[in-house]
């Protein structure tokens, strides 16, 4: 492998002026923190780039690594020559020659950055491109849609030559945008909009509802393992709040009839959450609802429900159809756990036949049955257990050892 | 003692049986019981799942926990088969596998299947032009053996994955029992589908093993009566010897980088000062080998003979595959690589792991030839 720097490109953040600066440094944290499993690596921040050195470590893992993290738009291998055209010229066979297998057509996009070395960018791109073109057999130039492109840049700490790039995650680097409690219950839509939310820059924590001995210990480790695979994508720790909520299910089960009991269990979970998002200075609360027929996801439910706060609710699987959100629970690495069949406390009282339309009205007169409502609430924000989820470290680590 | 048989078991790692004592105590109880205990164990699988998904660079729900190699290749053989016969009966091998998936292919073959067993040249390989030539419309799967038990030579794994890319519909199967821990094997780039791999062969404790099953691919069950291992191996878990499993994998993966060198130089020694004896052949090809075993015969002396004599001054090693060492009678692995009936019926396996040293592998040699003198005397 002659590769021996990676090249990180900034995803949209190159756009917005002022805040450039904080955004860039947010990212190389995050990149600096997600990186430290591997050792030797030199990692340093450029203009408008982060450029690791390999110093001998295999590639694969650590693009992988970076794929994970918010605000990155792509990721090159590149190597590094002196700024010497012959040099670059070298360089660069050898990149093509590394990306070429089976393919047949090629470009070279030049770009001199460093405006004192004396072939400019359309030099750079007949120079270089000539010499490909001699030293290889079978190739040709197509400049419009190559399956390779080999990219020059020549910058003042010497040439980076590329010409294999992946695609990185996209989105803002997180932290940049805030703070949401994200209500996770165990399910598949929850942790992909858990995910989504981060993709905008957005730090969460998790609010769980846990009804014991209704709810097993399993489901609630459940929610701990969802919470803990995205960290990955966190750059960092997750707090996860587990709201201890039997006392409130079966107050709501006694005093409410069964056909709104979950439209007011919704409502009472919505202003538990408020409160956390207050308590740990949180601006909007996340969910993964979903427009759809069922109980909770239809417009009728979520007029009724949604007026408790006047917090943002953010839901981004809010439009997809559910075989998306499943491609997207796949693809970060949730799907296998949400699928586990323990029950939440959203099914374990759940009555036979739920209204699909509650009114708003109806709920606010029933809610009133509940005269103590306020101190359960009260109750259950004090009582709340906190986790800390941190990436790469099981919260629990008496096994360890074991391992 | 100097125990010159890794390839027929390995001792287990110190680290190994502390975890299984440490696991048998404490973690007892069944994973799919109800209660606390149930679920601590539960996790505890999961996290043995995880580790060894890491430690293989795949999915955990690509990880199959099995009762060791024999099970692995039997339901990988097996279970594509019948899962996928409505589309084709043939099935691709080689003449030179071990007698577990040997023999689940001569079964396959009395249940109406079609087999082509790739013929091996003198270093034990097979060629890729066989394989390519052997493929038709109707093949359904491919399996061979990544590192040979007996000779230990390496099989073209990257070079025949590369091939089978082309067939997408051709299920790839390797028994890389052999193989782990000190030859590299990475089963996503090169295409593999099923890949089987035993627990007590990399210092981990018998009766368990690891079937990698790549996501969608679907296999039919053998064992049925549970939904456990991801409906593929019903049975309640074994979750002391699962979790010591992934404990050995993480030891031995540690220990391949760190000292591969130095196998490879005690087999370098060792063959190198073989060849030289009169009346030795090195069955083990130079070039196409792993680094852990070494193959030769001893002409005109009974292998069972130099065994047990070996065996009196505390050098042990065998005659080859453990799991048919009993039939006695020529060695079908080398027969099929040509080496004549003489060569076949007197080969001598030595197989080392990375606690073996060159002082260990210089004093067996001295014995060897005392060994070898004494039992001449004898004859003559």
């Amino acid at each position: 492998m002659i590769y021996d720097h990676l090249v990180v490109r900034y995803g949209e953040l190159s756009l917005k002026g002022k805040n450039r600066r904080h955004f860039e440094s947010q990212l190389f944290e995050t990149v600096k923190r997600k990186l430290r499993p591997f050792q030797g690596l030199n990692i340093s921040k450029h203009f408008d780039r982060i450029v690791i050195e390999l110093n001998g470590q295999s590639y694969e893992p650590i693009v992988k690594s970076l794929q994970d993290i918010f605000g990155i738009h792509s990721i090159s291998l590149a190597v590094r020559s002196e700024n010497d055209l012959e040099a670059i010229q070298k360089a660069a066979l050898i990149a093509l020659n590394e990306a070429i297998e089976g393919k047949k057509t090629f470009k070279v996009t030049g770009k001199r950055s460093l405006k004192s070395f004396p072939v400019n960018s359309m030099q750079l791109n007949q120079e270089v491109g000539g010499y490909l073109l001699r030293n290889t057999e079978g190739l040709t130039v197509d400049v419009h849609n190559p399956d390779v492109n080999v990219k020059v840049e020549v910058k003042d700490t010497g040439t980076y030559i590329s010409s294999k790039s992946f695609e990185g995650a996209g989105g803002l680097p997180i932290g940049v945008g805030g703070k949401a409690m994200l209500m996770l219950s165990g399910g598949i839509d929850s942790p992909v909009a858990g995910y989504l939310t981060m993709k905008r820059g957005v730090r969460i924590e998790g609010v769980h509802f846990h009804s014991p001995p209704f709810t097993s210990e399993r489901a609630k480790q459940k929610v701990v393992d969802l919470t803990q695979e995205l960290t990955r994508y966190s750059g960092g720790k997750i707090k996860l709040h587990v709201v201890p909520f039997t006392k409130i299910q079966q107050t709501i089960k006694d005093k409410i009839p069964s056909s709104y009991s979950m439209t007011i269990m919704r409502r009472v979970m919505l202003r538990i959450t408020e409160r956390l998002a207050e308590n740990n200075h949180a601006m909007a609360i996340a969910n993964g609802e979903n427009l759809g027929q069922v109980a909770s996801q239809t417009m009728h439910s979520m007029y009724a429900i949604n007026e408790v706060t006047n917090m943002p609710i953010l839901r981004p699987v809010i439009t997809m159809d559910k075989l998306e959100i499943m491609n997207l629970s796949h693809k970060i690495g949730t799907y296998e756990i949400s699928i586990r069949p323990y029950e939440d406390c959203c099914t374990i009282f759940l009555p036979s036949a739920p209204k699909t339309k509650p009114k708003r009205e109806k709920a606010i007169r029933y809610e009133k049955n509940i005269e103590n409502l306020e101190e359960l609430i009260e109750e259950a924000v004090n009582e709340v257990e906190t986790l800390i989820l941190e990436e790469g470290k099981s919260a629990d680590e008496t096994f360890d050892d074991l391992l | 003692m100097i125990y010159l048989d890794n390839s027929a078991t390995t001792k287990p790692y110190k680290e190994v049986l502390d975890t299984f004592v440490t696991v048998s105590e404490k973690y007892f109880a069944n994973p799919s019981s109800l209660h606390s205990k149930g679920g601590e164990a539960e996790k505890l699988l999961g996290q043995a799942r995880k580790s060894i998904a890491q430690l293989l660079e795949v999915a955990p729900s690509e990880v199959v926990f099995t009762s060791g190699g024999t099970e692995g290749n039997n339901i990988a053989i097996k279970g594509i088969a019948f899962q996928h016969q409505n589309r084709g009966k043939h099935l691709i091998t080689s003449s030179v596998e071990h007698a577990s998936s040997h023999e689940s292919f001569q079964y396959l073959e009395s249940q109406g299947f079609e087999i082509t067993y790739l013929p091996v040249d003198q270093d034990g390989l097979i060629s890729l032009e066989d394989l390519e030539r052997s493929i038709r419309p109707d093949t359904i799967l491919v399996s061979l053996i990544h590192v040979n038990n007996e000779t230990g030579t390496i099989q073209p794994i990257q070079e025949i994955g590369e091939i089978l890319k082309e067939h997408p519909k051709i299920f790839f199967h390797v028994d890389n029992v052999q193989g782990v821990g000190k030859v590299d094997l990475p089963l996503r780039e090169w295409g593999i589908d099923l890949c089987t791999i035993s627990a007590h062969k990399i210092h981990g404790l018998k009766g368990n093993g690891i079937l990698f099953v790549k996501n969608g691919v679907s296999i039919s069950s053998l064992f049925t009566g549970g939904e456990q291992e991801l409906k593929k191996r019903a049975g309640t878990e074994n979750v002391a010897g699962i979790v010591a499993m992934a404990k050995a994998l993480r030891l031995i993966l540690q220990e391949s980088k760190e000292k591969k060198e130095s196998l490879f130089e005690i087999k370098q020694f060792l063959i190198e000062e073989l060849r030289s004896i009169d009346g030795i052949d090195i069955n083990t090809s130079m070039k196409y080998s792993a680094p852990h075993i070494i193959n030769f015969s001893v002409k005109g002396i009974k292998p069972e003979v130099l065994i047990h004599s070996l065996d009196k001054r505390d050098v042990y090693v065998s005659t080859r595959s453990a799991c048919s060492s009993k039939q006695g009678g020529a060695s079908r692995i080398l027969l099929e690589m040509g080496l004549g009936e003489n060569r076949a019926s007197t080969a001598i396996r030595l197989s080392t792991s990375y606690g073996n040293t060159l002082k260990e592998a210089e004093k067996a040699l001295k014995v060897l030839k005392e060994e070898l003198l004494n039992i001449k005397k004898v004859m003559r």
